[in-house]
């Protein structure tokens, strides 16, 4: 809502300046968004004087002026103008000016290889007439560095007006908040009269479920509509209205006067009466704004026997509307179902004045008014005869009563406001006020349709009495309940644990692009109004995202690097069809060679040791960490791993291994084996034990450890994890550790087969082993190993 | 008797003038040798007299460990100046350059989450969270913004449905609802999390993040909100003293409600919060409507609250000095290293909020 101090003035009474209103609204809430000169590009247009004008050597018909600004400088123009000449005083333009015939912004220029630093300017180009045909002439009088235009628009004060203050989408409402605290006095208005001397009147026939409650019309005839008076030209342009014509002008000026949207029919293209109706399914409309819509079944029609005349509320039609020959003038001021025009001002895609003015809430007793001040303005300024107000259909205004008890607004805001500070606020706000001594029986104004309930009284009399009154009370500290529950400090541990490695933490979007996101799952959770087509589903997987962004850092030549997020992924479209995952990638090798070392390749082993390390410092026991191959389509088939938790088929916590080629490939990323895995916070549950009862008693032996050295050949799928419980079931007491040494394939080594080596130590709790206890549990060893596996003893 | 301390007097002598291990091991042999002068001394005792025997004997006993805790003494003194002098030789050059470990980085988002959290847990709220995807009557309905209400507007959301039932929520404060609907009044819960808007330019990201507050109780008002919000922006700029300023704004779960400014100035291109002359918005905030407290099953005849939110990513952008906000989301590990956090910087109330 732009406003301007001036047609402020005509409500309030102030000696303010521009800036202290300004100040005063953004504390009661009117927040300013800006102050701007409406016009400043005006103020760019100077009165000049010719010292010498000399024929271009480049072009016959062009002259390179020398030209007084008034800067003491002699600024250089190349000029067209048959009439420029010496001594010739004129009007110059800057380079920067936007020209208000063809809005082009001047810049300095080369014409002919002759520099031109601005313009001289017709009258035509400053659209003062049509005149085009050379520059303009003034008197020697006027004085060179002058502003050309002599009028200085007041400053427009651009306020940002929230939802609910619809009564502040007039200048009136604007000034009736500033009087209200304190800011000057409110100029009542009498409500205007007007000499009924016309028996013109339009039928009008309101329809029911038409979504417009009442239908105010007043018939002018015999009108010469004109262009706007300067003043009213002048009140339209200083907040950034274009002037149309007297007629239009006039019923834009009483919107934003009153908030009370007009709108004005050319009499003679009315066929018979109005009718406001919904309208019919496929109907069009050809609109004011030169489009044609096609309606559905549910819009708000002003028509006539044959045709749509307007969208009610929304916007007038083309064949309608006034023109410059318009004679005969239908206004109308009507009432409309705030939500009738959102749905189908959305539908339609249609953004005006009015139905801003009518979603937020119009004044539902401003017909009259609004008729009565549009009509006497276009009698005064075009002329004609004003035919009786006439207002079809009924109100559906209740007027609201709001019991205020005064106690409670020290309840709510903390400090206590007095019984006359109270009753002075709220008249000054139009309220009607009675005293019932510990209360206030309240009529709220209809042109408050914000208005409520008590609490919305409350926040009249804070936002006038303002908010810097508030105290400041110092905080409790009153605790309800633990800070995190499990799952929250899980999510807290994990994300520091894997920082604590040397992974990166990112934060991307919840939503990813299709084409990669797809690959991760079956799943298809497409948005229905995405913001591109590469951010079009939500994502199934956190390497999507690490992917796409991995591929655009490898892009920026960083091609080393750990990397992971930790938030929600989605399995499905429904509120809490949600999981929390950890998911971190490695991408490049996991040593580049350096003078002590060669290079080494990330392998999945690595995200293994990395998903183990943080399950282990997130408190689980490595020893309750079973590894199984099944993963999922994120991976390397052949290359990844699961991490369960107790057995094969208790809760899966991780899954960890190469990622999927095919997914590489799609990204371009085939040439970086990445490696990355996947923690399922979800599944980690709150453990029975608190840490402080679960650890269990320190208790160590004080005999010496015994170390033996096995290899065995066995068959090449025979798992790793398979040998070790074998080994340690042998004899579960004494083996306390099974390290593998050496896993080697190829030559002196069967097709097939692979031979693995294990260090296994022992250690009693009672004794020194001896010889023959080691040798017997040594033996047991290697035939459990054979029996079971097949396997072979290679050395020990 | 004379004869052995001249003899000691001569060996110690000669003690005094061994340059190093050689001439130790040369005296050794000289003296305690087969041939040693004082070896031949033990050998000439089978020659002597036996009640001189016993007295001669003691005699050289003494002399002859005298000599070894000297041999000893010198043996050590001897190797010692050959260790070090063998260590000396033993260099390495330092400068070479070692393998540098990876150093993770926790994302700044992240760092503020746990950083707000820090000061409201010093409150007495407790963390609270709800889901990505809402339904319309949480996001909006509940919050006392019916369909076709203007206020939705203000949201440019993202649905998931063509009849726009479901939606990634657009603010934090439908938790607000889920908190109230599920557990009994009293509430005093803040709500980290992603939010979603319909909506990309410089200073717009399609997600962010916000914090939501709620504190709900017989006896909330408003001084206790702006007391809150003091402490909280105080505790979160690490300022003594922060110049904040209410302004009366609308949201249509909150009456009244309230835009809050921080006093800023910009000295030499760097921004100071807190003081100076210009303001800067920094969040809303308001008493909880009545409609949403009854939507959301609680009295509102006897409890009374206030609701907050506040932009996370902005927060940050203002503490750490980072400049766009699009950055925030675009995984480039080099802004991750140089913006990121170590992950032992855990915000805490004994070790500070950050270094």
């Amino acid at each position: 809502m732009n406003i301007t101090l001036a047609w402020l003035k005509k409500y309030l009474r102030t000696k303010s300046t521009t800036e202290q209103i300004a100040e005063k609204l953004t504390s009661i809430g009117l927040e300013v968004e800006s102050i701007s000169s409406a016009k400043s590009n005006l103020s760019n247009f100077k009165v000049c004087k010719i010292i010498k004008a000399i024929k271009h050597p480049e072009a016959d018909k062009l002259k390179i002026c020398d030209v007084d600004i008034g800067d003491g400088k002699i600024t250089k123009v190349v000029c067209g103008a048959s009439n420029a000449r010496d001594g010739l005083t004129t009007v110059y333009a800057s380079p920067g000016t936007v020209i208000p015939k063809n809005g082009m912004k001047l810049s300095v220029a080369k014409i002919r290889g002759a520099e031109s630093f601005g313009m001289l300017c017709s009258e035509s180009e400053l659209n003062l007439t049509e005149e085009s045909d050379g520059i303009i002439e003034l008197k020697n009088k006027q004085n060179v560095g002058d502003n050309f235009f002599k009028e200085n628009l007041d400053p427009m004060i651009d306020i940002s007006i929230t939802p609910n203050r619809s009564d502040c989408l007039g200048v009136r409402g604007v000034a009736r908040d500033l009087a209200a605290c304190g800011e000057g006095t409110f100029v009542q208005e009498k409500l205007e009269k007007i000499k009924i001397n016309s028996k013109k009147i339009i039928k009008v026939e309101i329809e029911k479920e038409s979504g417009c409650f009442q239908f105010g019309s007043c018939f002018i005839e015999g009108v010469v509509n004109k262009e706007s008076p300067d003043w009213l030209k002048r009140h339209l342009e200083s907040v950034g209205q274009k002037s149309i014509s007297a007629i239009v002008d006039i019923t834009n000026y009483v919107m934003l006067d009153m908030n009370r949207p007009l709108h004005a029919y050319d009499a003679d293209k009315i066929s018979n009466k109005i009718i406001v109706r919904k309208s019919k399914k496929g109907e069009t409309f050809q609109a004011l704004d030169g489009k044609k819509y096609t309606l559905s079944n549910n819009s708000c029609v002003i028509a006539d026997d044959s045709k749509i005349l307007g969208l009610g509320g929304i916007l007038g039609g083309e064949l309608s509307g006034t023109k410059m020959n318009t004679t005969n003038v239908v206004i109308e001021a009507a009432s409309f179902d705030p939500i009738s025009i959102t749905k189908s001002s959305k539908e339609l895609g249609i953004i005006t004045d009015a139905k801003y003015r009518f979603e937020r809430g119009v004044d539902p007793n401003s017909l009259e008014e609004g008729l009565i001040k549009s009509a006497k303005l276009i009698q005064e300024i075009c002329g004609g005869k004003i035919g009786k107000i006439n207002i079809a259909g009924s109100s559906t205004y209740k007027q609201r009563k709001i019991n205020f008890i005064l106690s409670n607004f020290k309840k709510l805001i903390g400090f206590e406001i007095s019984k006359a500070d109270s009753i002075k606020i709220l008249e000054k706000l139009g309220f009607k006020v009675k005293d019932k001594k510990t209360s206030l029986e309240l009529i709220v104004p209809s042109f408050r349709p914000d208005i409520n309930q008590e609490v919305d009284i409350i926040e009249e009399l804070i936002r006038i009495k303002g908010y810097n009154n508030i105290p400041l009370s110092e905080p409790n500290r009153v605790v309800l309940k633990s800070v995190l529950n499990y799952q929250q400090k899980i999510f807290h541990y994990t994300q520091r644990s894997i920082a604590s490695i040397g992974y990166l933490e990112t934060v991307t979007w919840s939503f990813s692009n299709s084409k990669i996101d797809d690959f991760f799952s079956e799943k298809k959770l497409r948005l229905a109004n995405p913001i591109s087509s590469e951010l079009d589903t939500l994502r199934t997987s956190i390497f999507s995202n690490l992917l796409i962004h991995s591929k655009n850092n490898v892009d920026r030549d960083c091609k080393n690097f750990m990397l992971f997020e930790i938030g929600p992924v989605f399995y499905g479209n429904q509120s809490g069809q949600q999981n929390t995952i950890a998911a971190g990638i490695r991408l490049g090798n996991k040593i580049d060679k350096t003078w002590t070392e060669k290079t080494i390749k990330t392998s999945a082993y690595d995200v293994k040791s990395d998903i183990l390390y943080i399950l282990i410092d997130l408190g689980f026991d490595e020893k309750k960490l079973v590894i199984e191959s099944k993963t999922n389509q994120s991976f390397h088939p052949g290359r990844s791993g699961a991490v369960h938790l107790g057995s094969a088929k208790g809760p899966l916590l991780g899954c960890f291994g190469e990622l999927n080629p095919i997914i590489l490939n799609q990204l371009g990323l085939e040439n970086y084996s990445i490696c990355g895995f996947e923690l399922y916070l979800d599944n980690i549950t709150e453990p029975k034990k608190k840490y402080k009862d679960a650890r269990s008693a320190f208790v160590v032996s004080k005999f010496q450890v015994v170390e033996r050295d096995f290899a065995f050949i066995v068959s090449k799928d025979i798992k790793a994890s398979q040998l070790i419980s074998l080994i340690k079931s042998c004899e579960p007491q004494l083996i306390i550790s099974i390290d593998i040494f050496d896993v080697y394939e190829g030559s002196n080594i069967e097709q097939g087969k692979k031979s693995i080596a294990f260090n296994v130590k022992m250690q009693s709790m009672e004794k020194t082993l001896d010889e023959k206890t080691i040798e017997d549990v040594s033996q047991k060893i290697i035939s459990s190993v054979q029996s079971s596996t097949g396997g072979t003893l290679r050395s020990s | 008797m004379n004869d052995l301390a001249t003899l000691q007097q001569q060996i110690f002598n000669k003690f005094s003038q061994l340059k190093n291990k050689e001439d130790l091991e040369n005296l050794r042999i000289e003296v305690l040798g087969k041939r040693g002068s004082v070896s031949k001394l033990f050998q000439d005792l089978a020659t002597i007299d036996k009640d001189k025997k016993k007295e001669f004997a003691s005699q050289l006993n003494i002399l002859k460990s005298k000599i070894l805790e000297e041999f000893n003494k010198y043996s050590s003194k001897f190797g010692q100046d050959e260790l070090e002098k063998k260590l000396h030789s033993e260099t390495i050059d330092v400068t070479l350059p070692t393998p540098k470990k990876p150093q993770g980085k926790i994302h700044p988002v992240s760092q503020v989450i746990d950083e707000l959290t820090c000061i409201f847990a010093e409150l007495g709220f407790s963390v609270a969270e709800g889901p990505d995807i809402e339904n319309e009557y949480n996001n909006f309905t509940a919050l006392n913004t019916p369909p076709n209400h203007p206020a939705r507007d203000m949201h440019d959301t993202f649905y998931l449905d063509e009849n726009k039932q479901t939606l990634l929520r657009t603010h934090t404060s439908p938790v607000q609802i889920r908190t109230m609907l599920n557990d009994k009044p009293p509430f005093k819960i803040i709500a980290p999390g992603r939010t979603y808007r319909c909506d990309s330019d410089q200073t717009h990201t399609p997600m962010f993040h916000q914090l939501e507050g709620l504190y709900v109780d017989k006896n909330v008002t408003m001084a206790d909100l702006r007391g809150c919000l003091d402490y909280f922006l105080k505790k979160f700029f690490e300022v003594d003293q922060i110049k904040m300023r209410f302004r009366p704004s609308h949201f249509p779960f909150t009456e009244p409600s309230a835009e809050v400014d921080i006093g800023y100035e910009i000295k030499d291109g760097k921004i100071t919060i807190g003081q100076g002359d210009k303001w800067l918005e920094i969040l809303g905030c308001g008493m909880v409507h009545p409609n949403v407290l009854k939507n959301a099953k609680v009295d509102s005849s006897k409890y009374q609250g206030y609701a907050f939110g506040v932009g996370i990513d902005r927060l940050a952008m203002l503490k750490y000095g980072i400049n766009d906000l699009r950055s925030f989301f675009e995984s480039d590990v080099r802004w991750l290293e140089h913006f990121g956090f170590n992950a032992n910087d855990v915000p805490s109330n004994y070790r500070g909020l950050a270094r």
